[in-house]
């Protein structure tokens, strides 16, 4: 049933038309910045992943080939994917766990809790390379203090950045190393589970785990959901490590006839977003990396929205 | 409610113009240079050459070599920044603009076919011609090969190099060897006896021949069968070149001879930076390498504990009226195609490339191999004994490269990535990896075209 609609006064006009105005002001500089530095790029990486693009020369449409040539013919892209997947799944599950754990030992400590916890930030100040290097150092299974030591102790001696089988979990005990970001934020929160609903949990009988599964952890579970959704965003990204962690362990400069192993050891290390930066910025295939950054992309949303939609049986609503 | 929808509408309108004319003007460079900049007429120019070269005895030689070109041209001037990867000029000259370089110089010549085929480098023939310089007179052979790419001659070589055989003159006369194998089937011998076992390791390896150990890479073995890599129709014939089999069979042979992957790569782990003194056959951990010219320079410097020589390094049994061949490669130079001070730079790339006295100097210099016929009969060049060894190499017909590809070296990573499943026993089947091999290469090179 139609119904008829009242004109509306133009007084009345002006004044919303002025108020859209004024909203949209105070919104552009968020809206001029989303559109410049998100959604444009989004659009474009989309687009040009159908383009056959260089860089150089005029963009020239090519259906799926790049679609075709990353994910059937692009001769790393799945070891790529499957390193990159293993990441997020251990690394972040080991760094929240750790950084959790540690907040958890610190907040406990009665004495010298400023120096542990200085001790366990300052690591997350290293800059990436520097510390990454100093890894690859220690962990030389020909010249390292570790593996030295190790073989003393009589134990096995990884060859850590030069086997294929250890080389990701010495990244992870990188990130773990660390873990200053996140040990700072479970501590804050940690020290903002109300008091009381402890002594409440130990009137009712409840031990150490129990007051952890029911009153410490639905205090913190936000924390937790945003450590995990921003470590899924950063590993999703992990570059700087493992390209300087194999470029390091297999000594190998480059060179006319002496190419770098991309990944090493045997692609342990080669993970999607070195790709982008091999396809877009060495091979100078722009459509190809854009394949591989959507792909990025949508794996990395794909997690996100996985885990926000379990937050209802996860984070306490109220 | 009438006026919300044509706002929305009108803003939508406006957001997907905005878009399609973004995404239409998406970020294309430039490539239209020019050659009138009036240094031909005297006027005063000022050019900017971008090279990779960082040490400091390096870039003295080549500061040197522009101080004498700009007394020659007095109204050309280069602003010289070293120290530039490859990737960092190639991604500063397909952006463009006023602060891109005018002349590049890369130590990659794997690139070529990239820097040629993308047109981010001029085409160097019509100048040649227009000085009446002859490449085919005036540059080696495999030097002019691996500085063009079909047809297109982007490129010119700036002094090259050429790799042998260093090995330990004291360790061999322990081992009472008297002379430099010129064979396989000699080295594989004269390795086995140089290597001292020292419990689960070594005390001295004769030869790391692990594709990771520095200069001992397929294509640098490959350059003593002298495969062509690509056959007539431009694809991968890796897989039914018998020469590559052979190279990959005889490697993997001496890696097992030796001790095995897994001993030989543990033992690599221990070798210090290629480019420093703690070289592995600079403090003596290997006694034979693989490795080009600039380590006379190096280990002269360094002076190492024991007495060392060089040879061209030895060749398959089966070629051995072959030996004194070598794989070389070299420094490329070229001007940027979007250089509007293209007539100024090629005075630059001319001098560099084909002054005799500019290549020589510039080679005692930074003892590389001279890079025009007639510096590497110079008399001027370095007498030394053990560099005269690479400019034989040079000199040498058979001496060969790894050709240009339009996708630049990646069809050696490739390669290298077979030889490292092969090496390490990962995969069995030579001829299925090859095959396998030659696809992805042809994928590849189908993608990058």
């Amino acid at each position: 049933m139609a119904t008829a609609s009242t004109p509306v006064p133009a007084a009345l006009r002006t004044k919303r038309r002025r108020e859209a105005a004024r909203t949209a002001a105070f919104l552009s500089p968020w809206l001029i910045g989303f559109g410049v530095f998100f959604a444009y790029p989004l659009v474009s990486t989309v687009y040009f992943s159908f383009m056959k693009y260089d860089g150089f020369t005029a963009p020239t449409f090519n259906g799926l080939k790049n679609w075709d040539y990353v994910l059937n013919h692009y001769p790393s892209f799945w070891t790529g994917l499957g390193n990159t997947l293993w990441l997020v799944l251990v690394m972040v599950t080991l760094r929240v766990a750790f950084g959790l754990g540690i907040g958890l030992l610190i907040t406990k400590v009665k004495t010298g809790a400023g120096f542990f916890r200085t001790a366990f930030y300052l690591p997350y100040l290293a800059p990436p390379v520097a510390a990454t290097m100093a890894f690859a150092f220690l962990l030389n299974p020909g010249t390292g203090p570790v593996d030295h030591l190790l073989g003393e102790l009589g134990l096995p001696q990884p060859g850590w950045f030069t086997d294929p089988d250890w080389s990701k979990p010495a990244l992870t005990m990188l990130a773990m190393w660390g873990i200053g970001d996140l040990m700072v934020i479970f501590m804050a929160a940690l020290l903002d589970v109300p008091r009381e609903q402890y002594e409440a949990a130990e009137l009712d009988g409840a031990g150490p785990l129990q007051k952890f599964r029911y009153v410490t952890f639905p205090n913190i579970s936000p924390i937790v959901m945003f450590a995990v959704v921003t470590g899924v965003i950063q590993t999703m990204q992990y570059y700087t490590q493992a390209i300087v962690a194999g470029k390091v362990a297999s000594g190998v400069i480059g060179g006319s006839g002496q190419q770098f192993e991309p990944g090493y050891p045997h692609g342990s290390t080669w993970t999607l977003p070195q790709m982008v930066y091999n396809l877009g910025f060495q091979r100078f295939d722009t459509g190809s990396a854009c394949v591989v950054a959507v792909i990025l992309f949508a794996i990395s949303m794909a997690f996100t929205s996985l885990l926000l939609r379990r937050k209802s049986g996860f984070i306490d609503e109220d | 409610m009438d006026i919300t929808r044509r706002t929305r509408r009108a803003l939508a309108a406006l957001t997907s113009t905005a878009c399609l004319a973004l995404l239409a003007t998406a970020c294309t460079g430039t490539n239209s240079g020019g050659g009138q900049d009036g240094s031909a007429a005297g006027q005063d120019v000022t050019i900017t050459f971008w090279h990779g070269w960082s040490q400091d005895n390096e870039v003295k030689a080549i500061a040197d070599n522009v101080a004498a070109f700009e007394k020659l041209h007095p109204n050309i001037h280069v602003k010289v920044v070293g120290n530039i990867a490859d990737d960092k000029s190639e991604q500063a000259l397909r952006a463009g603009g006023d602060a891109a370089p005018d002349v590049v110089s890369s130590f990659t010549t794997d690139n070529v076919g990239k820097f040629c085929s993308a047109g981010v480098w001029a085409d160097l023939g019509p100048m040649l011609q227009k000085d009446g310089i002859d490449p085919a007179k005036t540059f080696p052979p495999a030097m002019l090969q691996y500085s063009r790419f079909q047809g297109n001659q982007c490129s010119l070589p700036l002094l090259g190099d050429a790799y042998g055989l260093y090995y330990n003159k004291t360790a061999f006369a322990a081992a009472g060897i008297t002379a430099p194998p010129k064979t396989f089937s000699e080295f594989e011998a004269d390795a086995v006896k140089l290597t001292v076992a020292d419990g689960d390791g070594f005390k001295q390896l004769g030869f790391m021949p692990n594709y990771h150990g520095y200069e001992s890479t397929p294509s640098h073995f490959l350059g003593q069968y002298g495969p062509g890599y690509f056959g007539a129709d431009g694809r991968s014939d890796i897989a039914t070149d018998p020469k590559v089999a052979a190279m990959y069979t005889w490697q993997k042979g001496l890696v097992d001879r030796l001790g095995g992957f897994d001993k030989l790569e543990k033992y690599r782990t221990g070798f210090g930076d290629e480019f420093s003194a703690k070289n592995p056959f600079t403090t003596g951990q290997v006694a034979m390498a693989i490795d080009g010219e600039w380590r006379t320079a190096s280990l002269a410097e360094d002076k190492p504990d024991f007495e060392w020589a060089t040879a061209p390094f030895p060749v398959p049994d089966d070629q051995a009226a072959g030996y004194g061949r070598g794989y070389q490669t070299g420094t490329i130079i070229g001007i940027a195609k979007g250089s509007k001070k293209q007539t100024a730079s090629w005075e630059l790339v001319k001098y560099l490339t084909t002054d005799t006295d500019a290549v020589v100097s510039f080679a005692n210099a930074i003892h590389n191999v001279p890079s025009t016929l007639e510096a590497l009969n110079s008399p001027k060049l370095d007498a030394d004994a053990n560099f005269r060894t690479f400019i034989d190499i040079a000199k040498n017909p058979n001496s060969s490269t790894t050709p240009a590809s339009v996708n630049g070296g990646a069809y050696q990573v490739s390669m290298q990535n077979l030889g490292y499943e092969f090496e390490a026993g990962r995969q069995t089947d030579l001829k299925a990896g090859l095959t396998a091999t030659a696809k992805e290469i042809d994928a590849a090179i189908d993608q990058a075209k």
